[in-house]
């Protein structure tokens, strides 16, 4: 593994960043965010970025992507993370399109992946409940045999990029209870089924979430993505790629806000000198880029070790996203702090990193959660 | 590529070909490790067969000119070199500051005549080179050096002391900082000497540490001649060198404690920190038993990984022609704290089998735990304070005004 960008991986990596920078500064999220626009983001964009080939870019040449890996879609999303650009790449995209391209059949896929690669389609997964906290396979919602199909019934919360979705992909239990890895099972549902009852979720981060509620909702045989009662390492393959491509942003948000700190430190003047001419201050910047350091590390790592189907891989999706929880927050914490009383206003941004770095912590499980997995995946 | 895998094939066969069994799953650590140098001993004579044949081959130094005894090797194949030494179980053959200190600064700084006669006893590990930086007044401030060396005809005499100079009492040759002109501003009148530790005037005396040992000396000069020639670089520009010698030492410390990653596990198994834990503490359903022990362990480790990925993502980038810039620094701060927290995390892990400090009674293993986390508390201390490396992080890397 070289952790070292390739030329076409730096070119990519440039090319999202200046359009960032050209489209989607952080005033475009504030004004989503004080309109109180119901989906969050904005489609226009979402199919720009499509035409660009950034939603295409770690799927197959055969689906409709561009053949390269999770090292090059980091890249973009890092680049959207600066700007905390709130298009669904980690619910729609990394859950929902992974889903359908490492599970769907051939007839799902060609219905669907197509517009999810172009940006015309949000297909989210549902991959947390009520109580489930950070267990995947804690899935309470049932799905009944019912003639040669299913009836589903159950709750569905913070179903990520899930409001306003074209279908989502729910995982529920046709055996089992409890935590059981056995018996789940993932479903495709769309948007107009009758049953479904879809509501938005307003969050302390203004990203679009849903909370759904399953009455009896109808899936035939065709609907189901991947195996009966066989999706858990389904789900978990997909919700892995989906937490490098959270850590990534949340790589793109813990720069961006620590470079917005330091430009603060060297203007800011109060004793009539510059504030990050104290030591005291120097040192708590020089630990936050440490972290940030190690957590950019860790992601390229995570990434690589993904596309290459390593046998650690596991190990290292879980470093990527305990690192990032931790320097994310320590970089936005400190911003706060080092901001001053203007860090804690509506108006300043270095708010915005931090509302982000708490929910995407507790996103995909936090430090702690992924310190137990590192633990069990090393035989201890 | 098909050249490197040749190389590495190559390169294979004849490490096997040459490397004396015995040796196979030795650690080149400081303390087992082939130093060298005129008063070496050899308690195993197959660790000295195996310095002379990596050293006929340029192997103890691989990406040094060959005209000075290194390998010439480009830095991929030099990888592939170290990656190929940890696949088979072997230790590094020589290992010492001369390779990793005073060596790339002469490559970089040292005239014609000083890279002849030096660069190739240090690869056959003949001699061995101690460092003179610190003194009893000058620490993190080092620069306010005080061991005076006045000028008489094609000599310098000097007059002073150094203070935790590594090995000295088994080291020939020591590279000192010495104050040649005490009117310029500190860091402008220092020069950079090299000193044969035979020549008259030159003493040292050993210091013990709080783990009850220590490598570390006093060393004395009093009246000692040196030839102007052993100057490095040029008189009273001795900080440049001084500096670029600093990289040098925090990136070498900072492999030491982690850098090189991890030891590699047997295959699917525990690391050797969570086996320990397991035997200590016991295991309930192959988890370690105490749930808090666990989370450490496993804390410990990610980070131990994170920064030996960050370590690898600086030297891949050095290869690909970046210009490294000042991570030395934070590579100096995190591997020193990790190790600390290392040995922090081995004595709890002890418990009270930790509290031993000579036999009966105690493990043998367990002592050198007791006696290394001891000894480990040093390690934000020498090299440059952690504060010192912040200081320079923040100058340096995120331009922050003084």
């Amino acid at each position: 593994m070289q952790l070292v960008l390739t030329e076409e991986q730096e070119l990519i990596a440039a090319t999202a960043r200046d359009f960032v920078a050209a489209s989607s500064p952080v005033s475009r999220f504030r004004a989503l965010r004080d309109a109180g626009d119901p989906l969050g983001y904005s489609p226009a964009l979402l199919r720009e970025m499509g035409e660009l080939g950034w939603l295409g870019i770690a799927f197959d040449e055969k689906q409709g992507g561009a053949g390269l890996g999770l090292a090059e879609l980091v890249l973009v999303v890092e680049a959207l993370g600066r700007s905390l650009a709130p298009e669904p790449f980690v619910g729609g995209l990394a859950l929902g399109g992974f889903a359908l391209a490492l599970g769907a059949s051939p007839a799902l896929q060609s219905a669907w992946l197509p517009g999810v690669l172009e940006g015309r389609k949000v297909v989210a997964l549902a991959h947390q409940e009520p109580g489930s906290r950070h267990a995947l396979t804690r899935i309470g919602t049932r799905a009944v045999a019912s003639g040669s199909g299913f009836r589903l019934t159950g709750a569905k919360s913070q179903v990520l990029d899930g409001f306003g979705a074209e279908a989502v992909i729910v995982p529920a239990r046709t055996a089992g209870g409890g935590d059981d890895r056995s018996g789940i099972t993932l479903f495709l549902v769309g948007k107009d089924a009758p049953g479904l009852a879809s509501e938005r979720a307003i969050r302390v981060d203004s990203r679009n979430a849903a909370q759904l509620h399953l009455d009896g909702v109808v899936c035939g045989p065709e609907s189901i993505v991947g195996k009966l009662g066989e999706g858990a390492s389904l789900l978990e393959a997909v919700v892995d790629r989906a937490t490098v491509v959270l850590s990534a942003e949340m790589l793109g948000g813990m720069a961006a806000v620590f470079e917005q700190t330091l430009s603060y430190l060297k203007t800011r003047e109060q004793f009539g000198v510059p504030i990050g001419s104290f030591q005291a201050l120097q040192h708590r910047a020089a630990q936050v880029y440490m972290e940030i350091e190690l957590a950019r590390s860790s992601v390229m790592a995570a990434a690589r070790s993904v596309d290459a189907g390593e046998t650690d891989a596991a190990k290292l999706v879980s470093l990527a996203k305990a690192r990032c929880s931790g320097a994310y927050l320590l970089a936005a914490n400190e911003a706060v702090q080092m901001f001053g009383g203007v860090g804690m206003t509506d108006e300043y941004d270095v708010g915005f990193y931090l509302k982000r770095a708490r929910a995407a912590e507790l996103t995909f499980g936090d430090a702690a959660y992924h310190r137990q997995r590192w633990a069990r995946l090393g035989g201890y | 590529m098909a050249d490197l895998e040749t190389f590495r094939r190559e390169t294979k066969s004849w490490l096997e070909a040459n490397a004396p069994a015995s040796l196979v799953g030795q650690i080149g650590n400081e303390l087992e490790g082939t130093w060298g140098g005129r008063k070496a001993t050899w308690p195993n004579p197959d660790a000295k067969r195996w310095l002379d044949v990596m050293a006929a081959r340029g192997f103890t130094a691989p990406t040094w000119p060959k005209a000075y005894g290194g390998g010439g090797l480009e830095p991929a194949e030099a990888k592939v070199l170290a990656q190929l030494l940890r696949e088979l179980r072997l230790p590094p053959p020589l290992i010492g500051f001369g390779l990793t200190m005073i060596g790339p600064t002469l490559l970089r700084f040292g005239s014609e005549e000083q890279k002849t006669l030096h660069l190739p006893r240090i690869c056959r590990g003949e001699i061995r080179w101690c460092q003179g930086y610190s003194e009893p007044g000058a620490g993190s401030d080092l620069a306010s050096l005080q061991t005076k060396a006045l000028r008489d005809g094609d000599h310098f005499v000097l007059n002073g002391t150094k203070v935790w100079t590594s090995y000295a009492d088994q080291a020939d040759w020591i590279f000192a900082l010495v104050r040649t002109n005490p009117t310029a501003k500190k860091q402008e009148g220092i020069t950079f000497l090299l000193v044969d530790m035979d020549t008259p005037g030159v003493s040292v005396s050993p210091i013990l540490l709080i783990s009850g040992k220590s490598p570390f000396c006093e060393t004395h000069f009093q009246d000692v001649r040196v030839p102007v020639a052993n100057v490095v670089h040029q008189i009273d520009a001795g900080w440049t060198v001084a500096k670029a010698l600093l990289g040098h030492e925090r990136t070498m410390i900072a492999d030491a404690f982690g850098g090189a990653g991890p030891r590699p596990d047997k295959k699917g198994g525990r690391s050797y920190l969570a086996e320990l834990a397991a035997s200590k503490l016991g295991e309930e359903q192959g988890r370690i038993a105490d749930p808090i022990f666990r989370d450490e362990v496993a804390a410990f480790e990610m980070e131990s990984r994170a920064f030996a990925l960050t370590v690898q993502r600086t030297k891949d980038a050095a290869r690909a022609g970046h210009q490294p810039g000042s991570e030395s620094s934070m590579f100096k701060i995190y591997g020193t704290e990790l190790n600390q927290r290392r040995y922090e995390l081995l004595v709890r892990l002890l418990g009270p089998d930790a509290l031993g400090w000579e036999g009966p009674g105690f493990d043998e293993a367990d002592l050198e735990i007791t006696r290394e986390w001891l000894r480990s508390r040093g390690n934000t201390i020498e090299g440059g304070t952690s504060e010192v490396q912040l200081n320079i992080l923040a100058k340096h890397v995120l331009g922050l005004p003084s």
